[in-house]
């Protein structure tokens, strides 16, 4: 169809307004989170129904547009990226909450509500939405659905996936669909839910979801402990984890991350090597004591300093801190990359000597933020675009920190995604039969590969369709794709 | 196609000629009756008997310790049982990373035991004994706890599967926290053998509570059991279960606590008081509150038992619209269990009265399916399976459901028949 056509069909569904099409409005859109990788779009659409979605992905399919979703664009592994001569699907004006069901602890809420609103919204009734990444104040539930979204308290508490009860998809064909039981538990058949949310985008368009809302704790308890070295940090963590506690959170910052928070919101962090910060919540008497443990724990860790947060603005405080941690890097480093490898905890002493050393080799700085207790790193290779061949260096270092990863058992990323930017490393962590097998589920949702193509997998087959609508399919005209 | 002497000998040339065997009656799946029982001992073997049966177009029903057999319509047609029972490896448990990574015929006892030593469990509590970990995640299996620590799909979080043509795949991994490709492990979890078989499964593992308590408050009529479930569902004391035992005479609410030795008892203080409005609360003793589990195994080998999902806060919606069927339609007042926090409900009766069964279990689907629900028979004679299917087919996502089973197994080797939709 030629693009003007295109714009005018698009323009009859979701008015003139919810199509972007100049060249300029358009680069607004070219890249998410992650900058390193920019693609202009054709066009952008901003649907603002479900039913606006559908028609807009069946105008696709018709003919054989590739589409990606896009909620607030805060993704960081390059999911939203665009694809050329594709449409872009923006789910930002889709941003109503359709339903709040306390006695059923359930809210029902279209894809761009931003994380954050949940809690705000049910928080008078002693209720929360327990995921909380850190982009929380901006990223959207259909966001966080793609990318099945961690956060600082999923130690306890679960991902996106355990938080989300049903959704209503519109499938790359175009169709509505109704997946997970929503209110009611264990819905029969395959678990299609579970395997949708964090699909990174390519199994469909998520237009109503079903959150699962939970009761706020009676008690919290929280501090900052300053340690000589990571290592002794993360005794801590281990002593810790050892007695069978299971805290709400356990984040670690080191002293280099620490500098750049410091100079970006003035937390007065300790002068220490490294800091946990650590969160305990529940039934109060069950929390004081388990809290109490934690202290000794620390102190038998030889923690330098403890700070026990003594009300809510204090406790602020220190996940201001540890939020802030990306975007103060700037303070330090005019650019940075950011990885997402998990490792088993107990790797974690072998694996940060590794990281340090890697460092040293490169010739670059690297800040370590991560989520201790689940053993999700967030190793910050810092560089200067500037400085000639430093970029590439720094892209490979953090690719050498990835793999350290996989070699002691873990993963290339915990809560970030795949989408564009690690796909390259996939067969280091699958076989071909493990993402051929895979892939069998994306035959199922999108025959075609027009929803978000292109992502995760390095080499995308096709599904050996007889040809639909296509005669032949334009990722594999274009050569990057192969018949399945 | 080869004669059966020659497949009997294929067979033994992969998995050894003592793990071949004829299939008796004691093999057949709800009236079928297959040929061999194969009894691999590796993923490899595994591999090789499915590439065997795919080649020769055998029909597959993979098997663990077979306590759940009985779940799903019969199958359409049924040659090979693959059994688990030499998979029984536990291949990694690190206590300090609490997870454990197990063959597939591993049985829940053993591995609970194997992980006790280090104070750790897998916070799953099917009411089957000897249950296998793979027919637990195949079946979706989840007991009382499932209220605090969620189902099977909460917990796993690596699979190793074979599809019905040989291919192995993984999916997942050994950490809690992975978001790297599709998860599949879900997608396996509850799928009754129709895409492959589970071969082995990684989870993550919970500290063993130091203490634990079960109050319990008798509940006269369905809405008070609903007001009290609410009262605690609602509350801060983070119970572990919350179960409903309705019977023609034993009708109490228990709600399982769980804690640290210096915490429990404010936990039991917490949740008397909340129970206390709605009838007599008590501690229960140890071995009563082992007595009143989850649902214990019919005594009746014809028993019905329907299990319904519905809103939790439809409990006594679902309450009165199962006793009420069940006095209209000759069945006597049926044993009631169920996880009253998470919304599910068991419904058990004689299954004598076809008719009265069958249009019982017409009656609630009519009505639950409908509110967005769902009832499933867990186990029923298979006359009646005949007249009212295992499955109701109430969503929308059952055409999703026939693509997927169609690209895992185009073949329709994998338990052909017995999932939703004829799957």
């Amino acid at each position: 169809m030629e693009r003007s056509r295109l714009i005018r069909e698009m323009e009859g569904i979701v008015g003139a307004e919810g199509v972007v099409h100049e060249h300029e409005q358009l680069r607004t859109y070219e890249c998410d989170g992650l900058m390193n990788y920019r693609v202009i779009p054709d066009l952008v659409v901003l649907p603002e129904t479900g039913a606006h979605v559908q028609k807009v992905v069946k105008l696709c399919y018709g003919e054989g547009i590739p589409f990606v979703a896009r909620g607030s664009g805060t993704g960081l592994s390059g999911g939203a990226l665009p694809v050329e001569s594709g449409v872009l699907i923006v789910l930002s004006r889709m941003r109503k909450i359709l339903e709040v069901d306390i006695p059923n602890q359930r809210i029902v809420v279209e894809p761009g509500v931003v994380n954050m609103w949940v809690s705000q919204e049910v928080a008078d009734k002693g209720y929360y939405y327990a995921p909380d990444p850190a982009s929380q104040i901006v990223s959207s539930i259909g966001g966080n659905l793609a990318e099945n979204s961690g956060g600082v308290h999923c130690l306890k508490y679960g991902f996106t996936t355990n938080h989300v009860m049903g959704a209503e998809v519109v499938l790359p064909d175009g169709s509505v669909t109704h997946i997970g039981g929503g209110k009611a538990p264990d819905a029969p058949g395959y678990d299609l839910l579970g395997a949708f949310v964090g699909s990174e985008g390519t199994l469909g368009i998520a237009t109503r979801i079903t959150l699962r809302l939970s009761r706020v704790p009676e008690a919290v308890h929280t501090l900052l402990a300053g340690f000589e070295d990571a290592e002794g940090a993360g005794g801590a963590v281990s002593g810790i984890i050892g007695e069978g506690i299971i805290p709400a959170a356990i984040e670690m910052m080191d002293r280099l991350t620490m500098e750049a928070v410091e100079e970006a919101v003035h937390p007065g962090l300790p002068d220490a090597g490294a800091v946990l910060v650590i969160e305990l919540d529940g039934p109060e008497a069950e929390v004081e004591e388990q809290f109490g443990r934690v202290l000794e724990i620390c102190e038998d860790n030889e923690a330098t300093e403890i700070r026990v947060a003594e009300d809510d603005a204090e406790r602020a405080l220190f996940w201001k801190a540890r939020k802030a941690a990306f975007g103060a890097m700037g303070r330090i480093s005019n650019d940075y990359y950011v990885q997402d490898g998990v490792i088993p905890r107990t790797e974690l002493p072998a694996v940060l000597a590794r990281i340090s050393e890697l460092a040293g080799e490169y010739g670059l700085r690297v800040a370590n933020v991560f989520h201790a207790g689940d053993g999700n790193l967030h190793p910050l290779v810092l560089y200067d675009n500037d400085t000639e061949g430093e970029a590439e260096r720094a892209e490979k270092l953090a690719g050498e920190i990835v793999f350290t990863c996989l070699e002691h058992g873990g993963s290339l990323t915990g809560e970030h995604g795949i989408g564009e930017d690690k796909k390259k490393y996939m067969p280091k962590m699958f076989t071909d039969d493990d993402m051929n097998v895979m892939q069998l589920l994306r035959c199922a949702f999108d025959p075609h590969q027009i929803a978000n193509p292109g992502k995760i997998f390095p080499t995308p087959r096709l599904c050996g369709e007889r040809p639909g609508p296509f005669h032949m399919h334009p990722l594999q005209k274009a050569g990057i794709v192969e018949q399945f | 196609m080869q004669t059966e002497k020659e497949l009997t000998e294929d067979l033994q040339r992969i998995v050894g000629t003592d793990n071949v065997s004829e299939a008796t009656e004691k093999d057949a799946v709800e009236g079928v009756e297959p040929d061999f029982v194969v009894e691999p001992g590796s993923v490899e073997e595994i591999s090789a008997v499915m590439k065997l049966a795919a080649r020769e177009g055998l029909a597959v029903a993979p098997r663990g310790g077979g306590t759940k057999m009985h779940i799903g319509d019969p199958p359409r047609r049924l040659d090979l049982i693959v059994s688990t029972a030499r998979m029984i490896e536990v291949l990694e448990h690190t206590p300090g990373d609490q997870i454990v990574r197990v063959e597939a015929g591993v049985k829940l006892e053993d591995l609970q035991e194997n992980v006790s030593d280090s104070d750790q469990m897998l916070a799953i509590d099917p009411p089957e004994s000897g249950a296998t970990i793979g027919g637990i995640v195949a079946a979706n299996s989840s007991g009382p706890r499932r209220y605090r620590y969620g189902t099977v799909r909460d917990l796993i979080i690596g699979i190793t599967v074979v599809l019905h043509d040989g291919t192995v795949a993984k999916a997942g991994g050994k950490v809690v926290k992975n978001v790297a490709g599709y998860d599949l492990s879900k997608l396996f979890t509850g799928s009754l053998g129709t895409l492959g078989v589970i071969a082995t499964a990684n989870f993550r593992l919970h500290p063993r509570p130091g203490a634990a308590r079960t109050v319990a408050v008798e509940v006269a009529e369905p809405q008070q059991a609903q007001a009290a479930a609410q009262a605690i569902v609602h509350s801060q004391v983070e119970a572990t279960a919350v179960e409903l035992h309705y019977g023609e005479t034993e009708k109490q609410l228990t709600v399982l606590l769980e804690s640290i030795p210096g915490g429990i008892d404010a936990k039991t203080e917490m949740a008397s008081f909340l129970l206390k409005e709605f009838g007599e609360v008590r501690t229960l003793s140890d071995e009563e509150s082992d007595r009143l589990g989850p649902l214990t195994p019919p005594e009746v080998a014809d028993e019905v038992v329907l299990k319904i999902g519905a809103p939790p806060v439809d409990l006594a919606a679902v309450l009165e619209s199962a006793l009420g069927a069940a006095e209209r339609k000759g069945l006597g007042h049926p044993r009631i269990m169920g996880h009253a926090g998470t919304g599910v409900t068991f419904v058990g009766f004689l299954g004598e009265n076809e008719d009265g069964a069958a249009g019982f279990v017409e009656e609630m689907r009519e009505i639950w399916v409908r509110r967005g629900g769902s009832v499933t028979l867990q186990r029923a004679p298979l006359t009646l399976k005949q007249r009212v299917s295992t499955w109701d087919n109430g969503g929308d996502y059952l055409g999703l459901v026939r693509r997927v089973k169609e690209k895992f197994d185009p073949r329709g080797g994998m338990n052909p028949g017995r999932f939703l939709g004829g799957n």
